[in-house]
């Protein structure tokens, strides 16, 4: 049960269940939709820009618990930071995800981040968490209007 | 490592195979996952292979490798041998008329794409109709979809009922001198459900529109007989029914394919090659260019070879009551709920937890040692018609057993504790 555990920890079963910043956004800078076609996670993501701020964010969408969740801290988590810093952000998220990061050598950088750690032992769930972050990248960078893992 | 030599493997190939007794011929079914025994459920995205098909194929790269239908040589005419009397098993297995009607491929996707791009090409014209149903894999969806939007056609879908069956009625309405042919699965993947085709290709067949069946989920479960079925053509992959990946059979009847334009083009499909002209060759090496599979046809001589010394007909009645016992089972379970519910059903449960993302299911089951497929098992337009966007699937052969079963409803309970 232990890996089991470390994957759906409480963050991630309370994100999916209570996703935060779950809305359509009024007047977004940009929105982007992200698809898993191997899984079928589906989300958009918003971003209202002030300058090089992201002055809100959220998301809409379904998928997996581990999307789900990974979106929702995101946007909790982005709201006021710049674009180098969500860009950071997704640097360490991605490491970690993929094992190249010790979470708790880092639990002061990655903050609520590190309830993703365990996905690194679940190769086939590296895709789901980071759905919603690479979508986040294309609206950030003005890419296209969908995003696919695959 | 020692190589069963070709007397034991004939001798074993043999003997009947009791259902009972089966799964011990199948090597990977003894290993574990997680530290759990493997619990294969996901045989209807390929099945596992018995040691006699293992055997086979390595026993050619052991004492028979080379090419064929090309050397004077002793080897060269060993392999040539095997690989056609693998067509003339795979022949009799379908009760084709001859083996000229028997092409190779290398699978179910090959096959439909072989058809839309020869004999569709030739006769699909613009404002014509081709009729697929609304639960068929993406393989036979998009080869279509490619040949109706260059020849200006039109797709047509027949639909299904919310248990998964399709609308005869609606089939037969849809049905028209436009239509110039018919696309339909045998059994579908996504939902099991073991479509009327013998009824369907009567009727379009008496309005002279030709029918191609997908069998890539029939083979593994059910007789299937060309001559009774009296389909134009028929599609089928080896992996899918205990042989190895990378082979499958396109049957078509002899008119159909002597009139088609060759698929591609290459050593083998000729009979002679000038700058200026090329005659094809006979039926059926004219579409088969290139170096085949030749292990992989020899492998899906040694799966037919060891299916047919089962009792066909006693796999059905165990897989249905696999179906039924699993059912029940996992109906019992609250917030679950089964999509296909067809009365005519092959051994596929696609399932749905209330809440509970089919992919966590998936991770948790594996966790567990069971495999299954959670997504969209390549029949997006089947999630959209039954508003999920992915199912899980447990799929099961006739080496899979109740106690599995116990452990897979066990384990969805746990996923269900862990998420809930
Ligand atoms: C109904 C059906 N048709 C076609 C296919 C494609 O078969 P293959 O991938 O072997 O070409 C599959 C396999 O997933 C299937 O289940």
């Amino acid at each position: 049960m232990s890996l089991l555990r470390e994957l759906y920890q409480e963050v991630i079963l309370d994100h999916n269940k209570n996703p935060r910043n779950f809305r359509v956004m009024e007047g977004a800078t940009k929105h982007v939709e992200g698809y898993n076609p191997l899984c079928g996670d589906h989300y958009t993501i918003f971003v209202k820009m002030d300058g090089d701020v992201i002055s809100d964010v959220s998301f809409q969408g379904a998928g997996c618990a581990i999307s789900k969740s990974s979106a929702s801290v995101m946007t909790s988590l982005l709201k006021g930071k710049t674009k180098e810093e969500a860009e950071q952000m997704f640097n360490h998220f991605h490491k970690l995800v993929k094992g190249e990061l010790n979470a708790e050598e880092n639990l002061e950088t990655l903050g609520k981040l590190a309830a993703f750690a365990g996905v690194s032992e679940f190769p086939a769930r590296v895709k789901c968490a980071s759905l919603a972050w690479h979508t986040l990248q294309a609206a950030l960078h003005d890419d296209a209007q969908t995003v696919s893992t695959e | 490592m020692e190589i069963a030599s070709a007397t034991y493997i004939e001798e074993k190939l043999k003997a009947p195979v009791p259902v009972e007794s089966c799964r011990f011929h199948f090597p990977l079914l003894r290993r574990q996952v997680n530290g759990k025994p493997l619990i294969y459920f996901d045989n209807a995205a390929t099945s596992q292979k018995p040691q006699v098909v293992i055997d086979a194929i390595m026993r050619f790269y052991h004492e028979e490798n080379s090419n064929i239908h090309r050397g004077v040589h002793y080897l060269s005419t060993k392999a040539t041998e095997a690989y056609e009397e693998a067509r003339v098993k795979a022949q009799k297995f379908i009760n084709a008329r001859s083996i000229e009607e028997v092409i190779y491929v290398r699978g179910t996707t090959e096959a439909i794409n072989l058809v839309a791009a020869t004999y569709g090409r030739k006769n699909v014209n613009e404002g014509d109709e081709v009729l697929i149903s609304a639960m068929e894999h993406h393989s036979n969806i998009v080869p279509w979809q490619i040949l109706c939007e260059e020849k200006k056609a039109i797709l047509r879908v027949i639909p299904m009922n919310d248990d998964g069956e399709l609308l005869l009625d609606e089939y037969d309405r849809l049905l028209n001198d436009r239509t110039k042919m018919v696309c339909l699965a045998h059994i579908s993947n996504a939902l099991g459900t073991i479509n009327p085709v013998k009824r369907m290709i009567a009727t379009a067949r008496a309005r002279g529109i030709p029918v191609l069946i997908d069998g890539a989920q029939a083979l593994p479960h059910i007789k299937v007989d060309m001559q009774d079925l009296d389909c134009d053509f028929y599609a089928f992959s080896s992996h899918k029914m205990f042989g190895p990946t990378g082979v499958g059979v396109l049957y078509g009847k002899k008119e159909l394919l002597s009139a088609m334009p060759p698929y591609q083009g290459g050593g083998d499909m000729i009979k002679s090659v000038t700058f200026e002209k090329t005659a094809y060759n006979d039926l059926p090496y004219k579409f088969e260019a290139g170096t085949p599979n030749i292990e992989g046809a020899i492998g899906l001589g040694a799966a037919i070879d060891y299916m047919k010394r089962m009792d066909l007909d006693a796999v059905a009645a165990y897989e249905h009551e696999l179906l039924t016992y699993a059912t029940t089972q996992l109906l019992e379970i609250s917030g679950l709920r089964i999509i296909g519910t067809a009365k005519e059903k092959a051994s596929v449960i696609s399932f749905v937890l209330e809440g509970i993302h089919p992919h966590d299911i998936g991770t948790i089951l594996d966790y567990e040692g069971i495999a299954i497929r959670t997504g969209h098992h390549c029949a997006q337009p089947v999630m959209q018609r039954f508003g999920v966007p992915a199912t899980a699937r447990a799929s099961f052969a006739f080496y899979n057993t109740k106690e599995e079963v116990d452990v897979l409803v066990k384990a969805i309970h746990k996923v269900k504790e862990v998420l809930g």
